[in-house]
């Protein structure tokens, strides 16, 4: 067991000793702020010799991840980054490199799409990917988003997975904050991420075809067995957390529960403001309120009955969103959430929050006022409002 | 929990002298969080940067909008009492670069019962850098004025930092602005 070695690092500078631990053979990345600084760090210990990668400097996002998918199929561990607008770059390639069961791990410092332009975080970016059939991990701190992009290469590649992950920091807000970070040693991130073992890679000696046309005749069932290693995901997902808690004493679960076992009112949360969330139902739980905070560390495959487990007994329960799904009845998690209490039967009182867009700070002082708003629903047995925007000026 | 504001202009290492706060704090086994407010890139602009220091694992991401302390890393600032000490604690203290501080700011401080504390850091800079560089005397200044790390941890982390001669000469003037600093 380690776990004594404590570094002072940003988030991307987590996310680059993570990967340089990792041991990746390739790393194909083009810079873009808030995550430049992990490409910028990544090429400094390829240059100074402490890792032995093909750094690939691309002339846009797009060839990066392009470049990522051929080098995953070549069965080689494949590392990329980016954020915003590169992340919308990259879209078409997103799929492919579900599709073509790639294994490559992305760690995005989430920022706000442009317009009007912005380098600040929001979640529009992942939110804008979510259906590209990539494995979708959120970092609540410094802390997690080196540990969960450890965990991301041991899933990716996992022959029962074989998905592309996307390890989600928020930009500015964890890419740029300075925090302690337990560090595994080098050797222990051997043992847990031996050299990858790919199944069909290319071959020049065996000859195989990637992505050839699938007409009416087959291609559903593709799409049908991608739906299924998405599925197939989770139990892998739970176990890699479990497995990285014997190595490192910090065992991770698709969702982190606080106060749920006799919560009223639960709020539900990805990224940073969850550990917010947590230090202001932590004041409110001294006083006697009932509140309680679900962390989702997990967004694809979503942990739908994990998350229902916590819900029975739940009056109300608040929904955060970093994001916009314009024209619909809320957030992309509101949605999703919906979802999954329809088939549940639960019928809480459910209110989706939206906040945090381009940056704008979630402060104390706001979730204490989205927190009493869930006890006045409570109270009422009804809401009167389902969609609350909160800190923007109206 | 401690909650820090550095305030500076671009240029001046704002964001440095409260990131080796936070590698000081990080040394000695306690928790701390070190987060700069990005805006564009501006030379000479108004900048603010800060520094949380707990006991315990910090979970807190929001900006500090009520700091225990104020650190003032540019004196030119002070002339904007308002904004500098906006949200200070009652009793909190305040950390300025100064020979002596102004009335105006020993009025407002006085109004939040807060302390203040001075060191003239742009002597000890042109003495030992021969340049106006003012984050680590004023570093120097806050470990002495608020006791929260020892000497040695936060000399420890420029050394980690920077190394070589630039190194001791930011020892130098984190040990002078450490010994010179004066409660008003």
């Amino acid at each position: 067991m380690s776990g004594n070695k404590v570094l002072g690092l940003s988030g991307n500078e987590a996310v680059a000793y993570a990967i340089k631990q990792a041991n990746v053979d390739v790393i194909a990345a083009y810079p873009i702020t808030p995550q430049t600084i992990i490409v910028e760090r990544l090429s400094e210990y390829v240059n100074n010799g402490e890792l032995n990668a093909a750094f690939i400097p691309v002339e846009s996002e797009h060839s990066a991840i392009s470049t990522c998918v051929g080098a995953s199929l070549t069965g080689a561990r494949v590392f990329t980054a980016t954020s915003s607008q590169g992340l919308a770059l990259m879209h078409e390639i997103l799929h492919i490199a579900a599709s073509l069961r790639a294994p490559i791990v992305m760690a995005i410092a989430n920022r706000a799409l442009s317009a009007p332009i912005n380098i600040h975080c929001d979640h529009s970016d992942i939110m804008n990917a979510r259906d590209t059939g990539w494995i979708i991990m959120f970092a609540e701190n410094v802390q997690e988003a080196y540990d969960l992009v450890l965990q991301a290469f041991k899933i990716a590649e996992s022959h029962e997975v074989l998905l592309p992950v996307a390890v989600n920091l928020d930009g500015f807000i964890l890419s740029h904050s300075l925090e302690g970070v337990n560090v595994l040693d080098d050797d222990e991130v051997s043992k847990f991420l031996p050299k990858r073992q790919p199944i069909y890679p290319v071959d020049f000696e065996k000859p195989v075809t990637y992505g050839p046309l699938a007409l009416p005749d087959y291609f559903f069932e593709i799409k049908r067995q991608q739906a299924e290693a998405m599925e197939g995901a989770k139990p892998v997902i739970e176990r890699v957390g479990i497995e990285y808690g014997k190595l490192s004493n910090r065992e991770y679960k698709p969702i982190k529960a606080f106060g749920m076992e006799d919560a009223e009112v639960a709020v539900v949360a990805l990224g940073s403001s969850v550990g917010t969330l947590r230090a202001v139902a932590r004041r409110f739980r001294k006083k006697g309120r009932k509140i309680g905070v679900l962390g989702l560390t997990l967004f694809r495959p979503f942990p739908r009955e994990e998350l229902i487990k916590y819900l029975e007994g739940v009056k109300v329960l608040i929904i955060l969103d970093r994001a916009i799904s314009y024209g619909s009845s809320g957030g992309p998690l509101y949605l999703e959430i919906a979802g999954v209490l329809y088939r549940s039967g639960l019928r809480p009182i459910v209110l989706n929050v939206i906040y945090g867009l381009g940056g704008r700070d979630l402060r104390p002082s706001d979730v204490e006022a989205i927190y009493e708003e869930g006890f006045k629903c409570a109270e009422r047995g009804r809401a009167e409002r389902e969609l609350l925007w909160v800190g923007v000026r109206e | 929990m401690i909650e820090i504001r550095w305030h500076g202009r671009g240029g001046q290492g704002v964001v440095t002298a409260s990131y080796l706060l936070a590698r000081a704090v990080l040394s000695e086994g306690k928790y701390a969080q070190h987060f700069p407010e990005f805006g564009p890139e501006r030379r000479g602009a108004p900048v603010v940067s800060y520094t949380r220091i707990d006991e315990e694992p910090i979970e807190i991401h929001s900006g500090i909008y009520e700091p225990d302390i104020v650190v003032v890393i540019d004196p030119t600032l002070l002339f904007n009492v308002e904004t500098v000490l906006r949200g200070l604690k009652k009793g909190g203290s305040i950390v300025v670069n100064s020979p002596s501080p102004k009335q105006e700011l020993m009025d407002e401080a006085g109004r939040r019962e807060a302390k203040v504390y001075y060191v003239d850091a742009y002597r000890i800079a042109m003495d030992v850098f021969k340049r106006a560089l003012y984050n680590t005397p004023m570093l120097g200044a806050l470990i002495k004025a608020s006791g929260l790390v020892k000497l040695d941890s936060a000399l420890k982390a420029v050394r980690e930092r920077f190394g070589g001669e630039v190194a001791e000469r930011n020892v130098e003037a984190i040990k002078r602005a450490f010994e010179e600093v004066k409660l008003a």
